[in-house]
């Protein structure tokens, strides 16, 4: 198994960079998504074996191409049935450079198409589109090589039944999928950077493919206001990132960060690509989320934090894109703004739909924590570390309740 | 998401020996279960791992007190009790989980009939904060 460390970081990137535009270029050339993904993998690893020791070529991307083509020319001449289509496409004029964003793009749309779950999707864009290879994403989601390998291969083949002429849907069904691509770049970004546990390097990674995915996305989609609102949300909270461990690799709360180590520039440029989105003038719940980071992000100290703002971004999200945390979120925004009592209010007002939700009880304890009442504090935390199915909300919540004991 | 699906010793329906006294075909068709349910699972990408651990005979309790660790030897009476092995699955959901538990349970006793054992299923904690 060769990590990117042992790749060599230089190496490591420009693979990275070119993957996705060979593999377009080969599924352009041949039509077959899931053997051009095998060709441009076994490019990848040639090229891995191959460029250290006998230098880098002078286009990286062009000897990936040739490399994986011909792997896919011998495996057609294998297969006489296919011969025919080979020579009708061979005929076909190669893609030009203008085309790069858009050919990565719709490599990802292939990626994550609608009949694939939330994790197959993330697998096959991951290695088809972010060039990581099958240990790596294994070793990032904690599960077995051959495990990942098969979750891979199941999802090319649903990508391969699928017969979608390779490139970008049209416009109407584009605007219908773009939201399973956002959320498939979304998980993978906040896999890499709500995680507490793995290697640090295959999370600081994760976050940084799906930055640079939707990057991408949005070059090749620039009058689509939710791809720069997504890129804004993930640039506004990844510029948190040195803040929010502590030496021992503890969570720490934002109200508790030490926000000097917050990534300035990063800030800045989320602020820049937040209000060219926001001025299209279609707002959707990733401006929206990114809106809400941006006023956390602005405030020095937790005590200057615009809670007001935050309160109505709330309630415009949860009118776009209602659910259960939304609702607790703008619960505690309220409780900020207006007081704890006006935040316990609004719980009970949203009730009926948040329902068995277990943040419900983290979200009544800190409410109840900020109006002094520490039994219900108690109470209500100790039953939310009982209900979490996340470990270091666990710890938080543990931590939390046994602190209020300590001082009742 | 990660589920354990936790098999003890006893929590089978009816009276079923241990099985070191089961017929040599019936022993070979319990492993063939075992194993083909793990590729299965393999195939389908939500394998993690599968352990069997060693008998009850072999358990041992060990408490910290003031002096040396009280080490405590079987055979307990409460050996039924104790964990035999697990599976770990990652899946999308808890129902898949179950649909998983609810075919481990189906495992083959003695002439082949079903042991029915009862699979605790936990979800492991993710190493994530939750995000929604």
């Amino acid at each position: 198994m060769t990590g990117p460390a042992a790749r060599g970081g230089g190496l490591e990137d420009l693979l990275r960079g070119a993957a996705p535009r060979a593999l377009a270029a080969v599924v352009r050339r041949f039509g077959d998504f899931a053997d051009a993904e095998d060709a441009v993998q076994e490019a990848l690893i040639e090229a891995a074996r191959r460029w250290p020791t006998q230098g880098t070529p002078e286009n990286p991307t062009g000897w990936l191409i040739a490399v994986a083509s011909r792997r896919m020319t011998d495996k057609i001449r294998a297969d006489s049935a296919r011969r025919a289509r080979e020579e009708r496409i061979a005929a076909e004029p190669e893609a030009g450079p203008a085309a790069e964003a858009d050919d990565t793009l719709a490599l990802i749309f292939m990626c994550c198409r609608p009949e694939l779950t939330p994790a197959s999707a993330v697998a096959l864009t991951l290695r088809a589109v972010g060039g990581l290879t099958t240990a790596e994403i294994a070793a990032a989601f904690l599960v077995p090589e051959t495990t990942m390998g098969r979750r891979i291969a199941r999802a090319k083949k649903t990508v391969a039944a699928a017969a979608e002429p390779f490139g970008l849907p049209a416009p109407a069904e584009r605007k219908e999928r773009l939201g399973a691509v956002l959320r498939v770049l979304y998980l993978i970004f906040n896999e890499g950077y709500a995680a507490s546990e793995g290697p640090e390097l295959a999370r600081a990674e994760l976050s940084a493919e799906a930055i640079r995915l939707t990057r991408i996305a949005r070059l090749a989609l620039p009058e689509e206001p939710e791809v720069g609102g997504l890129l804004a949300l993930m640039l506004l909270t990844d510029a948190r990132r040195p803040a929010r461990t502590d030496a021992d690799g503890e969570l720490v709360p934002l109200d508790e960060q030490d926000r000097s180590r917050w990534d300035a520039a990063a800030i800045a440029a989320g602020h820049r690509m937040l209000n060219e989105a926001v001025a299209m003038g279609a707002v959707g719940p990733y401006q929206l989320q990114a809106a809400i980071a941006a006023a956390h992000d602005r405030a020095r100290r937790p005590e200057d934090t615009d809670w007001g703002e935050i309160l109505a971004l709330y309630g415009l999200l949860e009118r776009v894109a209602p659910g259960p945390m939304v609702a607790l979120n703008r619960a505690v925004a309220m409780a900020m703004a207006e007081g704890p009592q006006a935040g316990l209010a609004l719980l009970v007002e949203l009730e009926p739909q948040l329902e068995g939700h277990h943040r419900v009880h983290a979200v009544r304890a800190h409410l109840f924590e900020l109006a002094g009442d520490v039994p219900g504090a108690h109470v209500e935390y100790t039953r939310a570390a009982e209900l979490t199915a996340s470990l270091p909300e666990q710890r938080y919540l543990t931590r939390r309740a046994a602190r209020l004991a300590g001082g009742a | 998401m990660k589920f354990m699906l936790l098999q003890h010793y006893g929590r089978v329906e009816g009276d079923v020996p241990p099985m070191s006294q089961w017929a040599p075909e019936d022993v070979e068709a319990h492993i063939k279960f075992q194993k083909d349910l793990n590729a299965e699972l393999r195939e389908r990408g939500e394998f993690v791992e599968a352990q069997g651990l060693t008998g009850p005979e072999m358990a041992k309790f060990v408490l910290a007190s003031d002096d040396a660790p009280i080490i405590t030897d079987g055979p307990f009476a409460e050996s039924k009790e104790l964990l035999a092995g697990w599976r770990t699955v990652d899946v999308e959901s808890e129902e898949r989980a179950l649909e998983i538990a609810a075919q481990a349970s189906e495992g083959p006793g003695p002439n082949g009939v079903p042991l029915r054992q009862q699979i605790e299923v936990r979800q492991v904690m993710a190493p994530i904060e939750p995000s929604e």
